[in-house]
């Protein structure tokens, strides 16, 4: 896909703070540290030539064994300009990334979903519990060494055993 | 009852009593309307006018207090399976319990971290019905042969086997 006109503008204005991660099968990448994620994303919402006003979807990578480890994207979309728009943030272990909330209200869901399956910490999201699993579950089951069938338990006895017992 | 009008006086029927309790209890097996996953939308097509189980005396209940047969149509999750219990628990006795589907009989093919392997590990399961999804015919057969089970258990004298099972 060819590179979009507006990648310059971001480039301009970032400089070396994000990198251009080259295009997608179905669109360009932008690849940003998790310190510049919050200040980019209203950039990205206000200016009038880019007016990303939709956060189409919002997940985890478990890069497991690669360092740094987890890695969050985010699928923007303009309504207004009908372009779309992928960044991504790699993150270390334990994983931090802040929240975007603030941007978009709709992440507050997604990154509660990514905190329940990879255990992604989103610093100062106003409710960053689990989603889908219950608040008992130990583990993040999306990580990549977290045993597919789980653990074993009374409901599940073909899984593995937990280690040290 | 046209053609025994006016031929019988009044009468005496001689039968055991639990052929005459199960026969009432078989004829009338209430499910809870209650489905977890896709298996209930074929459970909800065998009650409507195609299949129509009403014929067999099967008729949805609203509440679990109405019930005798718990149908568990889906998946059960781990995080759903206390509720299963919870359903299970409020309906009256006698009960019973059918596994509908492979994921209610063993988890299916979500081998994996968040389903229970079987229902048979949360609750007491009388009746299998094989299938992904059963077909409604298969489900009707299904309560059948519940309802002879039904036939087949003593009320008054309980089975040994069932009553060492119960304590």
């Amino acid at each position: 896909m060819a590179r979009p006109a507006f990648c310059d503008l971001i480039m301009e204005h970032f400089g070396d703070r994000v990198g251009d991660g080259g295009a997608g099968i179905d669109m360009h990448n932008i690849e940003v540290g998790p310190e510049n994620v919050v200040e980019l994303c209203w950039f990205l919402k206000d200016t009038p030539e880019l007016s990303f006003d939709f956060l189409s979807d919002l997940c985890g990578v478990d890069y497991y064994p690669d360092s740094p480890r987890f890695e969050v994207v985010y699928h923007l979309f303009s309504i207004a300009h009908q372009h779309r728009l992928r960044l991504k943030c790699r993150l270390g272990d334990p994983p931090h990334a802040p929240t975007v909330t603030g941007v978009w209200s709709t992440a507050n869901w997604h990154e509660r979903e990514t905190f329940d399956m990879y255990g992604i910490v989103f610093d100062g999201h106003p409710n960053l519990k689990r989603i889908y699993m219950w608040d008992e579950f130990e583990g993040y089951p999306m990580r990549k060494d977290f045993p597919q069938r789980g653990y074993k338990d009374a409901y599940n006895p073909f899984g593995e055993e937990r280690e040290g017992q | 009852m046209g053609g025994l009008e006016n031929r019988f006086p009044d009468n005496v029927f001689f039968s055991t009593t639990d052929s005459i309790i199960n026969w009432s209890r078989k004829s009338s097996l209430w499910p809870e309307t209650f489905g977890i996953a896709c298996c209930a939308i074929e459970m909800i097509s065998a009650g409507c006018s195609r299949y129509d189980l009403d014929r067999f005396g099967v008729v949805f209940r609203p509440s679990p207090r109405q019930s005798d047969v718990m149908i568990i149509a889906g998946t059960v999750t781990k995080k759903f399976a206390p509720v299963v219990v919870r359903l299970y628990h409020q309906m009256p006795e006698p009960r019973w319990v059918v596994a509908m589907g492979t994921c209610a009989i063993s988890g299916g093919v979500y081998n994996t971290y968040a389903v229970v392997q079987g229902s048979e590990l949360i609750v007491p399961v009388d009746v299998h019905v094989p299938g992904c999804p059963p077909r409604p015919e298969a489900l009707m057969h299904g309560l059948l042969v519940l309802q002879e089970k039904i036939m087949r258990t003593h009320v008054l004298r309980k089975d040994p086997e069932h009553a060492a099972a119960e304590v």
